[in-house]
């Protein structure tokens, strides 16, 4: 089948387009704006039969994605970094309405300070909504991910939102050849969206999102998204045999890259995933027995596939594109609680790619260096810093400008 | 007294369809709960209310709701934005042959003082400048009331709130004037703006029903009172509500376009300190002293209102 090259936030818009979505609330902000930008031209050429509106926030835009979801009709909408937080009471909000609407972030690193390039702060401060959550490594997988996102939300044993993550700029910005379904098939793996839970009319009166009071109530309704979320692992499983047959890709909650026969292995997530396994390569072509595990559905956080990816290696690097500052990495914490009383691998955690920051080679080896040395001591849960000493000169430099001592000696 | 009315002009015409039950867990003579009931009568049955964060929040409590049409708790900051995507989705269903017509529904935003002038102001003047085809329903008791009557943009100059004790010091209370929430609205040609009282039912209809023939924002204001926030007896509400718009505090009036008409002309206004004795929240412009410059003050404010207003 041919392929076009497409960013990834074409991509994204061509996911909304063919799921055939009938709602797009939007706000622009970068990274993600292109994908709203596509949206509307198609909706303005006659190619896309959706009513998209700009609300005068990401607060009301969610607030009107999830309104219009409970009144049965299929949601699709785009965000980032501070529109993401922005709109972070209504995050809560619409999955608490069990309204199965697909939203889009394109990941960028949170103010302060402000900047524009990625890391996943913005979309795991999102973790505990009650989103469900899929990472995607390539422009294909957006496209995908997304067809197979509203497949997941709208299961009867589900009804949570999900969120697709893709990197700002490393994805949004980098064309990629994409193979854009055929209209039909696609109808034929994810068929017209029926509410049966959530909709109004004059002749079928409702309330939805009604106050409770006196705890019993809140903490049902709270364990019924825990249980739906729980549920998603199966029924994701289920989706991406399904959508494997159909469209001959394969997307489970996790991916393994040389994993076979690895002793050590780097867990990643999203774009940079393409970088590490590109290190893994290299290391192996050394003759490192290293391989890589992808985390692609981090919520549900997939507890079994994970342990059974990491068991019995002789130790597991979590690369963290993200700091819970006063913890370290989120995804390592995550890790590790999959290994409790499991598997006595030694995990050791590092924070990389932070705002854009690029991998270095060596730092691979120095990760690898690290868990060589943990097989002996075991791990530990203190996070390692990634960052050269030639970045630290330049900042050294930056700083001296910026305190108005002047430019650097040499 | 000049009133100025179409459809209701008696009290036999008020519907005695009743919408919103009995019995809800909301304060006794609460003249918000009075003023949207008479609301509902006028719209019909087939309609959402589309709900902020504040006193009437408590209507509904799982697992009862005392509407017999549709609610929507949204958040305190953005009920117009929920009013815009139930009033897109239903556009799209009935477009796309999925809904009937005869299924849509009115959509009303109902929202208290505190979010309507603050925090809800943003997505609210936004819904307006898209045009939105709502209604929006501000039940104003001058505070935060459903947290323990706080003050907010709405509440008036002299008035005791719970963030705005008189003391020595500041001896009036509330320091700051009340947000003129119908020319900010009016500012954008909303297709209706009006002002209404629980004590004026015929007149509340009335608006509605002249509303209910233009598509766009419908925009109401009533100035609801509050027998716990405001120091009166709930027996007490409807005929306090009725002070404040017989004294010229609390004009009743609608715009539409550059018009503004007043609907209720009180030709013989009643002395506001009449009005502002009935309410504790007033209490320290009697008592221990009387402070005459505020009252002075008060009166002034409104006699200057009246002075431009087109005798009728």
């Amino acid at each position: 089948m041919a392929r076009d090259l497409l960013t990834g936030n074409v991509a994204a818009a061509w996911g909304a387009r063919l799921a055939e979505v009938d709602y797009v609330p939007a706000y622009p902000i970068t990274p993600q704006t292109e994908i709203i930008e596509s949206v509307a031209q198609w909706i303005a050429s006659g190619e896309m039969a959706a009513r998209m509106v700009t609300l005068d926030s990401e607060h009301s835009m969610l607030t009107a994605a999830g309104a219009a979801a409970a009144t049965g009709v299929r949601v699709f909408s785009a965000s980032s970094s501070q529109g993401l937080l922005y709109a972070f009471e209504m995050l809560y909000t619409v999955a608490g309405w069990r309204v199965p609407l697909v939203l889009v972030n394109v990941a960028r690193a949170v103010a302060a300070p402000i900047t524009l390039e990625p890391d996943h702060n913005d979309v795991l401060a999102a973790r505990d909504s009650g989103f469900l959550q899929i990472h995607a490594e390539t422009c294909q997988e957006v496209l995908d991910s997304i067809l197979m996102a509203y497949r997941l939300a709208e299961h009867p044993d589900v009804l949570l939102p999900v969120m697709v993550n893709l990197d700002g700029f490393y994805l949004s910005f980098t064309r990629e050849p994409v193979e854009v379904p055929d209209l039909q098939v696609v109808r034929e793996f994810l068929p017209p969206y029926q509410p049966e839970h959530a909709r109004f009319s004059g002749s079928h009166a409702m309330a939805q999102g009604v106050a409770v009071l006196g705890g019993s109530a809140y903490a049902f309704f709270k364990y019924q998204m825990q249980r739906a979320a729980e549920a998603a692992g199966a029924v994701h499983g289920a989706i991406a045999a399904e959508f494997s047959q159909r469209f001959g890709r394969l997307y489970g909650a996790v991916e393994g890259y040389h994993l076979d026969d690895a002793e050590w292995v780097f867990v990643m997530s999203n774009s940079f995933s393409t970088a590490g396994k590109a290190e893994v390569t290299r290391l192996r072509e050394r003759g490192e027995r290293v391989g890589l595990l992808r985390l692609r559905l981090i919520r549900p956080f997939p507890h079994e596939e994970i342990a059974r990816a990491l068991d019995g290696r002789r130790g597991v690097a979590v690369i963290d594109q993200n700091i819970s500052v006063g913890k370290g990495g989120i995804l390592f914490a995550e890790v590790a609680s999959a290994l409790y009383g499991r598997s006595p691998t030694p995990l050791v955690s590092f924070i990389g790619g932070l705002g854009g920051r690029r991998f270095r080679s060596e730092e691979f080896d120095q990760m690898l260096a690290a868990l060589h040395a943990a097989a002996d001591t075991g791990g530990s849960s203190a996070p390692h810093l990634l960052f050269t000493a030639s970045e630290y000169r330049q900042m050294r430099d930056m700083l001296r400008i910026a305190h108005g001592s002047g430019a650097a000696e040499s | 007294m000049h009133t100025r009315r179409e459809i209701y002009k008696g009290i036999k015409d008020i519907p005695r369809e009743e919408y919103l039950a009995a019995g809800t867990g909301l304060c006794g003579g609460c003249g918000g709960l009075l003023a949207l009931r008479l609301f509902h009568k006028a719209l019909g049955p087939n309609a959402i209310f589309v709900n902020a964060a504040g006193c009437l929040t408590l209507l509904a409590v799982f697992p009862f709701s005392p509407f017999r049409s549709s609610w929507l708790y949204t958040a305190m900051a953005s009920a117009p934005a929920g009013a815009q995507g139930i009033r897109d989705a239903l556009d799209v269903l009935i477009a796309k042959g999925r809904l009937a017509r005869a299924e849509d529904l009115k959509i009303v935003v109902v929202t208290g003082d505190g979010a309507a002038n603050g925090i809800g102001l943003q997505a609210t003047l936004a819904a307006i400048q898209r045009g939105l085809d709502f209604y929006y329903f501000c039940y104003d008791n001058e505070a935060f009331a459903n947290t323990g009557f706080q003050m907010s943009p709405a509440s008036p100059y002299g008035s005791r709130t719970a963030t705005t004790p008189p003391t020595a010091t500041l001896p009036a209370g509330t320091t700051t004037h009340k947000q003129d929430l119908f020319e900010l609205w009016r500012a954008q040609r909303p297709a209706f703006v009006a002002t209404v009282s629980p004590a004026y039912p015929l007149d509340l209809l009335d608006k509605v029903g002249r509303a209910d023939r233009l598509a766009g924002p419908k925009l109401f204001i009533s100035l609801s009172s509050c027998p716990p926030g405001w120091g009166i007896e709930p027996a007490d509400s409807v005929a306090v509500a009725k002070l404040a718009v017989d004294s010229g505090v609390w004009p009743l009036k609608e715009g539409r376009d550059a018009a503004v008409v007043h609907t209720v002309t009180p030709h013989h206004r009643r002395p506001v300190e009449e009005y502002l004795r009935t309410q504790a929240r007033y209490q320290h412009l009697f008592e221990p002293t009387r402070q005459d410059d505020i009252l002075r003050q008060l009166q002034a404010d409104v006699d200057a209102y009246w002075a431009v207003v087109p005798r009728t």
